[in-house]
């Protein structure tokens, strides 16, 4: 448990505020300051966040670099952060991402810069602290804090057709499931107050205590874990709960686009992995063919959504419907493998998906269009712009030699172990993933330029090479050697591995099934 | 009823007398030197200072740890955290309606010594109101504060809305306070006493399913319902409040609905705790029905004061969850949520001021289109208040609302159902609260979108927006504040 003494997590969380509060005293034409200063504050915030895969302990399962101080002390509300395996490459994601997401509004950004440059830092602020907070009420004001930049990303710099709409859906979405969430959060509260005596947020705390749980849907634990499936899954998004994700994608921003891909939907399936699955375990196995399914109908569903679209970022917003379901796959095989893979597979989509939405913003702010039919040829005028957009593209697909390969490996492998159909089903997904990926590359990339003036287009300057070649690095990094990041989140993931593994003789029942037991415990989960 | 009669008696209800003395004084200078500008807006500043001043000064030996109640006038007036808690509320909305009003009066042609008085006068009846020990007592201040505040409604005088609101509120005041004496009636022929903490001794010895006891409390339930404007006893609130002049708006919908909650729980946890579970059952009733009538009517509003009416209303419907769940922790919640619920609230109302200019009403939502260009600092402050009203952190409105919910969840499933439908509730008001958002940051100003250059407006938005952040931030003391001050109400 024993880390630095320094707070390095507030630190990295509360420096992207603290810029934000800079930002408001400069004048609103210091238009080259602000963006300096926005790109500074999250390059530093990316540079010392690196400090933390640096010092960490990866034989540790345990939370590290914690800090935890009293905050409402009549409520047991504490101010508790912490980063273990499973969260520490996630929070190396959303501040990679970031100054990224700075540099790739450089020139796309004209309007209201100084407003775009607070609501992305204080965006930062929020993704951060999701990550690293490890007390409920904290996690829950994070969680929610996020979303109102986010609303004002969309509402204010979207694409005007649609821009309202899409915001509000996406507010409305997110936020009624987070305030199911809360009444979830209070349940388990007041449960575990009364179980242990001490009414307390900390999540590491509540993790201790023992949920009532009975195959019964109504038992109080799976209740729970419904309430913050219903979050989490609008969030992820899975399959019923995805109709706000190709607005908000679409509409948004470039950079609004790849935080919202790149990290904010990574809050979901982080919130299944850290919360649901470690703390619910019963339920968790007992809704295992639930989700299971979904992911499924996600994978396969989304992937052929994209074949028929006209619209390149439309597209690429279905196909995170359609990999956030292997993510949610290889969850929820429940095994070493699947949750690794699926924790991987959350940073290879950030990465390869965030890219893509670059790719789609640079040439949408050349020829002003994100219609397919608009480009292709464009191998021919813009070779770098080319080269570069293959290289994610097959990371998306998941070539071997690439990030996507590893983590999709690993889930198919995991998915294998439980259930050889569901592998076979994720595998169909895989197949139609290369299809359109391929298709979407051949029609906008081969053939003849279909415009006269796209011939005049220029190639990736300086800039804009640069918000896209740290991801390709990285790309290739996990691809050919992603020990470092599976070694460091694996005492955590078998942590959790091992509860749903104790949880496994509760659900399933021991080989010969004691009768009486099963009796028993079926009357002692009442739902309050 | 008549007791020993004690001058140092008093001295306990001397915030009262400070307020009256000079709002009396008030109104003398305005009739001696009417031209003076600013002398009557600083008494009356004066005035509610020195008021608090004398309430935390009666409060702190009962913060000591052998702190007790006071009890004076034979239990007529009571001075206890409770009533120290609310009347800090009244003060506080006071001032901030105050600071709104000081240029906005003269704006729409409202004479100022006797506003000022009126609202001082209606003040004192708040706080005669959470002292009260005695039904009667209690009584004559809803009445003190509800007769200024029909005055204070049709104020602009040559307007037909402000008339209509007056009117209006007259009307419908007085039959509520009429449908209250009735339950007050009621309980004195079952108990014999108007005393409160003897008709809960009286009631506890009696047989619990009198009907004449239960129809008391209808009466009572139907009568406060209206001062609260719960749903169904909400019709007037739209009218009332768009018609009547902001600043008196903004005094309606904090400072009075703050004392109707005040009233609401002496009477009901004071008087008929021991018929809770009946009770409860209504409220239950009427909490769903004022959320969700509120907010989704609410929706349909293109008018701001007429939108913050209807969203006042579904806040009240909060509110009742934390007295349906009647534990100490919901009743504690219920008097963080009026704190919280006042600063937000009269933020709001102070932008719908801040845009009133003499050529502009100001009292559209459309009113609002481009603000964040003209004036980022006060978008940014109304931005505040809406999320907060939404309940989003971390502002204060989350706060009040997650103290809300927990006291709810903690009282079992029925609790939750009704947290269930505040969830759905909170969704629905996001969409209304951020369509104002989404004009102002979102929607280019029409024309040139000229703001009030008010100072002291400026001070009550600043104060506002600080109090929205601190208890949403560190909401820690205020919290434990509310807790100490619900005297054992409560289950």
């Amino acid at each position: 448990m024993s880390g630095p003494t320094f707070p390095l997590l507030s630190l990295v969380t509360f420096l992207p505020l603290v810029g934000a509060i800079l930002l408001l005293f400069l004048r609103r034409e210091q238009e080259k300051l602000v963006r300096m200063l926005s790109l500074v504050v999250t390059g530093v915030t990316f540079i010392i966040t690196l400090v933390l895969p640096l010092s960490f302990d990866f034989r540790s399962g345990e939370m590290q670099f914690v800090e935890k101080v009293p905050w409402i002390p009549t409520m047991g509300v504490t101010y508790f952060m912490g980063m273990d395996g499973i969260s520490l490459w996630l929070v190396c994601l959303t501040a990679l991402l970031s100054p990224i997401a700075v540099l790739c509004s450089w020139e796309a950004i004209t309007d209201r810069i100084k407003e775009y440059h607070i609501f992305l830092l204080l965006l930062h602020t929020g993704m951060m602290g999701v990550f690293l907070a490890l007390d409920f009420f904290l996690f829950y004001v994070f969680w929610e804090v996020v979303l109102v930049p986010m609303y004002f990303l969309i509402g204010i710099w979207g694409h005007p057709a649609r821009r309202l709409y899409a915001a509000i859906k996406f507010f409305l979405y997110t936020l009624f499931g987070s305030v199911v969430m809360l009444v979830g959060i209070l349940a388990v509260y007041f449960h575990a107050g009364k179980v242990a005596g001490k009414y307390t947020f900390d999540v590491l705390e509540l993790m201790k205590v023992s949920y009532p749980w009975s195959s019964s849907l109504w038992s109080f634990q799976n209740l729970v874990w419904l309430a913050f499936f219903l979050s989490f899954a609008i969030k992820v998004p899975m399959f019923p709960f995805h109709t706000w994700l190709p607005d908000a994608h679409t509409e948004a921003p470039t950079a609004g686009s790849v935080i919202l891909a790149g990290v904010l939907l990574k809050m979901g399936s982080y919130g299944f992995v850290r919360f649901s699955l470690p703390m619910f375990p019963e339920a968790t196995r007992y809704f295992v063919p639930f989700m299971v399914t979904l992911s499924i109908i996600a994978i396969i569903y989304g992937a052929m959504v994209c074949l028929v679209q006209q619209d390149m970022k439309r597209l690429i917003a279905f196909s995170s419907v359609s990999h956030m379901g292997f993510v949610m796959l290889g969850m929820f095989a429940l095994n070493m493998q699947g949750l690794q893979g699926s924790i991987l597979q959350m940073v290879n989509h950030g990465l390869s998906t965030g890219a893509l939405f670059l790719i789609v913003g640079l040439i949408y702010d050349r020829i002003h269009s994100r219609m397919i039919a608009d480009m292709g040829g464009l191998s021919s005028v813009m070779p770098l712009y080319a080269t570069l957009f293959a290289i994610t593209m097959f990371s998306s697909i998941g070539l071997p030699g690439l990030n996507g390969f590893i983590g999709e490996l690993l889930i198919l492998v995991g998915a294998f172990n439980v259930d050889w159909r569901w592998a076979a089903f994720a595998v169909s997904g895989i197949v139609l993933g290369a299809a359109y990926m391929l298709w979407l590359f051949q029609r906008t990339m081969f053939g003849t330029v279909v415009h006269e003036h796209n011939r005049g287009l220029s190639d990736l300057n300086f800039r804009e090479a640069m918000t896209l070649i740290p991801l390709v690095i990285l790309f290739f990094w996990i691809g050919v050697y992603p020990v470092p990041f599976l070694r460091a989140m694996e005492p955590s993931v078998a942590k959790v591995v091992a509860r749903l593994e104790a949880a496994r003789k509760v659900v399933e029942g021991p080989a010969p099934l004691p009768v009486p037991e099963r009796v028993a415990r079926s009357s002692r989960g009442d739902p309050r | 009823m008549i007791g020993t009669y004690n001058t140092a008696d008093v001295l306990h209800a001397l915030p009262e007398v400070f307020l009256a003395v000079t709002a009396i004084l008030v109104l003398i200078l305005s009739f001696s030197t009417p031209k003076r500008r600013g002398w009557m807006e600083t008494l009356s500043v004066i005035a509610v200072v020195g008021a608090a001043t004398l309430v935390i000064r009666d409060a702190i030996p009962l913060f000591r740890p052998d702190g007790s109640p006071v009890s004076v006038f034979s239990g007529m007036y009571l001075v206890d955290k409770f009533a120290v808690f609310f009347k800090m509320i009244f003060l506080l909305a006071t001032l901030l309606v105050i600071l709104m009003a000081v240029d906005y009066l003269p704006l729409v042609g409202i004479p100022v010594g006797e506003f000022y008085a009126i609202l001082l006068f209606s003040t004192m009846g708040m706080m005669f109101i959470a002292s009260g020990g005695n039904l009667l007592s209690l009584y004559l201040g809803l009445e003190t504060m509800s007769i200024s505040l029909y005055i204070l409604c049709g104020f602009i005088k040559r307007d037909r809305k402000s008339n209509e609101a007056a009117l209006k509120y007259l009307l419908m005041g007085a039959f509520s306070s009429g449908v209250i004496l009735y339950g007050i009636a009621l309980l004195y022929g079952l108990t014999g006493t108007l005393g409160i903490k003897e008709i809960a001794v009286a009631v506890a010895s009696r047989d619990l399913s009198n009907p004449a006891l239960l129809l008391a409390m209808v009466m009572l339930t139907a009568g406060f319902g209206f001062k609260i404007a719960a749903v169904p006893f909400h019709m007037y609130v739209p009218d009332v409040y768009e018609g009547a002049p902001t600043a008196v708006t903004a005094f309606l919908a904090v400072a009075s609905e703050a004392a109707g909650v005040a009233a609401l729980l002496r009477v009901f946890l004071g008087a008929i705790p021991h018929i809770q579970v009946n009770w409860t059952i209504l409220f239950w009733i009427l909490s769903a029905l004022t959320m969700t009538i509120g907010n989704v009517v609410a929706m349909s509003q293109d008018n701001i004061k007429r939108m913050l009416a209807y969203s006042s209303i579904a806040h009240i419907g909060y509110v009742l969850i934390g007295f349906v769940a009647g534990t100490k922790m919901g009743i504690s919640a219920v008097l963080l949520y009026v704190l919280v619920y006042a600063f937000m609230t009269a933020g709001a109302f102070a932008m719908v001021i801040l845009l009133r200019t003499e050529t502009v009403a100001g009292d559209l939502i459309d009113d609002f289109a481009g603000l964040s260009r003209v004036n980022p600092p006060a978008a940014f402050a109304m931005l505040i208040f809406l999320l907060s009203l939404t309940g989003i952190p971390p502002t204060a409105g989350f706060v009040g609302k997650f103290y809300l919910f927990s006291a709810a969840v903690d009282t079992g499933s029925w609790g939750i159902v009704l947290v269930l439908i505040a969830v759905i509730n909170t969704a629905i008001s996001l969409f209304y609260y951020m369509r104002v958002a989404m004009v102002m940051y979102m929607h280019e100003a029409p024309a040139a979108l000229t703001l009030s250059s008010s100072r002291p407006l400026y001070v009550s938005l600043a104060f506002a927006v600080l109090g929205t952040l601190v208890i949403g931030v560190y909401p820690g003391p205020f919290l434990e504040l509310a807790q100490a001050s619900i005297l054992g109400l409560g289950r």
